[in-house]
């Protein structure tokens, strides 16, 4: 390996190392990286082949540590090439933030302020002072996984799940934040709520929040 | 409303609007949906002269009852049934001329599980991101059908039936399903492995669009931690926390955090359709394509 150039201290090496092309039946990969970084840095380089042409995929479905190309010709070529390939890190992003206006007023905020070790009014502080990119969406249309928030803040599922929790609820789980779309069973740490639509079928985007965007949580008054 | 529209009479234990679904937006959490027999569900369509895209019904074990407000053509194929307009004996697999008003009764199934019904013009609800399939893991799409429900019509093609009636086959006795290992083999023992397809599985009751459950011997687990949430495909062979393996079907979630041990042939996934509760299921390893 040949050190690094004099002065490029900022340089990281190439997102896809580590790298494992799972098959995944006969049109799938399920590509395997080291961190959710390189998850995403990874999709975001999907994304820009597909968007030029230069691959063919039906689905590209980034999650925690993978990212899943699903309706590809030859799998096989794709998972010889995928180590060549020289991924950049995220760059930082100039596009604007999505905002969504949070009432800080869960059930389970006093929970998470006692996880955090911090008093409860320092909850929304925190959580208002990061700055969250979506990883992945999954679990139902428009829930949206979040990370952003340092690791020393990440926080367990509750032991028993709610069976109810009330759609625009913002929660958190392990390294996670996301906003229930509509009302469902859940067991993430409901700290807020939102009135923003995160789903709406009708809309154009139906969903607010897709993998790769930046968004922020504006601390609303309670009303 | 128009005339072109059908009364539902009888809406069975279970029957959905279906199309080809709507493949493209896993990443934001949107299952595929679609009719869960493909083949089926396209002979419909060809028999009635529409075009592939276009809704069909899907009914479950029993059947519907559909009363249409003009003439139309209907062809009900999938799981083989009695079928009559206004009690008199009508063909089943091939097109039949239904009066306005007149009574169409789908049976209950002789074999398999799910049955098709197209209507000349197809079945004419609002598309949800370009599908009229009802998604039932995410609600997406029309509700099930219900008794007194009123669904609206299209326009029929000037189409001609591409076919005029088809062979009958019967549901096999044994569900075979060829399966490619992994992604997530290693996370299994090699027995676990051996035991998927040597294993004497049977479908579960507790199967539906979601997922085909299956009963028999437990897989075990080699790794015990758990699995970051990865994107699934239809037909992968996940398995709980309980070893029994299920194959996910049109309406999965398209991720999940229990590891997929192999991954069912497409071309298996309509049998898995109509497999009804307690047909013996063989998972068959084959080599990758």
């Amino acid at each position: 390996m040949s050190a690094l150039p004099a002065g490029d201290g900022m340089r990281t090496p190439s997102a896809g190392e580590g790298m494992r092309a799972l098959p995944v039946g006969d049109h799938a990969l399920l590509v395997e990286v080291s961190s959710g970084d390189a998850a995403q840095a990874l999709h975001a380089e999907l994304l820009r082949r597909r968007g030029e042409g230069t691959l063919s995929v039906r689905e590209i479905v980034p999650a925690a540590r993978t990212v899943l190309l699903d309706g590809l010709d030859d799998p096989a070529r794709l998972a010889e090439r995928l180590p060549t390939w020289d991924i950049p890190p995220m760059p930082p992003r100039t596009d604007e933030a999505i905002e969504i206006p949070v009432r800080y007023d869960g059930p389970d905020l006093a929970d998470v302020a006692a996880l955090w070790g911090v008093p409860e009014h320092q909850v929304p502080e925190i959580h208002s002072a990061a700055e969250f990119r979506v990883a992945f969406c999954g679990f139902a249309p428009g829930f949206a996984y979040l990370t952003g928030l340092p690791s020393r803040y990440d926080v367990p599922r509750r032991a028993t799940p709610r069976t109810t929790v009330p759609a625009g609820s913002v929660a958190l789980a392990g390294p996670y934040t996301g906003v229930y779309p509509r009302s469902s069973p859940g067991g993430w740490q409901l700290i807020g709520t939102t009135d923003a639509v995160l789903w709406d079928h009708a809309r154009v985007p139906a969903a607010l929040l897709a993998p790769g965007a930046l968004v922020r949580f504006v601390p609303a008054r309670c009303s | 409303m128009t005339d072109r529209a059908l009364s539902v009479v009888r809406a069975g234990l279970l029957t959905t609007v279906q199309d080809q679904g709507r493949p493209g937006h896993a990443h934001l959490g949107v299952p595929r949906s679609g009719a869960l027999d493909g083949p089926a569900a396209a002979l419909v369509n060809r028999l009635v002269g529409n075009p592939a895209e276009a809704a069909v019904l899907e009914t479950t074990l029993n059947g519907c009852a559909l009363r249409p407000r003009s003439a139309v053509t209907v062809a009900v194929a999938g799981a083989p049934c009695p079928v009559t307009v206004d009690g008199r004996p009508a063909a089943w697999g091939a097109p039949v001329h239904v009066p306005a008003g007149a009574l169409l009764d789908v049976g209950h199934a002789r074999a398999g599980l799910r049955g098709y019904v197209a209507v000349s013009g197809g079945v004419a609800v609002d598309p949800v991101l370009g599908s009229r399939s009802t998604d039932l893991l995410s609600g997406l799409g029309p509700p099930p059908l219900s008794d007194g429900m009123v669904l609206p019509l299209g326009r029929p093609d000037t189409l001609h039936a591409r076919v005029d009636v088809v062979p009958h086959v019967a549901p096999p006795a044994e569900l075979v399903l060829r399966v490619t290992p992994g992604p997530r083999a290693d996370w299994f023992t090699a027995s676990a492995v051996r035991t998927l397809t040597t294993g004497a599985y049977r479908v579960s009751s507790a199967s539906n669009r979601i997922g085909l459950r299956t009963n028999g011997p437990s897989l075990e687990r080699a790794v015990s931690g758990e699995l970051p949430s990865e994107g699934m495909v239809l037909g992968a062979v996940q398995v709980p926390p309980d070893g029994r393996p299920v194959v996910f079907l049109a309406d999965h979630p398209t991720t999940g955090g229990y590891p997929v041990i192999a991954v069912v042939r497409s071309t298996d996934l309509p049998a898995a359709a109509q497999a009804v509760p307690g047909t013996p299921v063989r998972f068959v390893a084959v080599r990758r394509r």
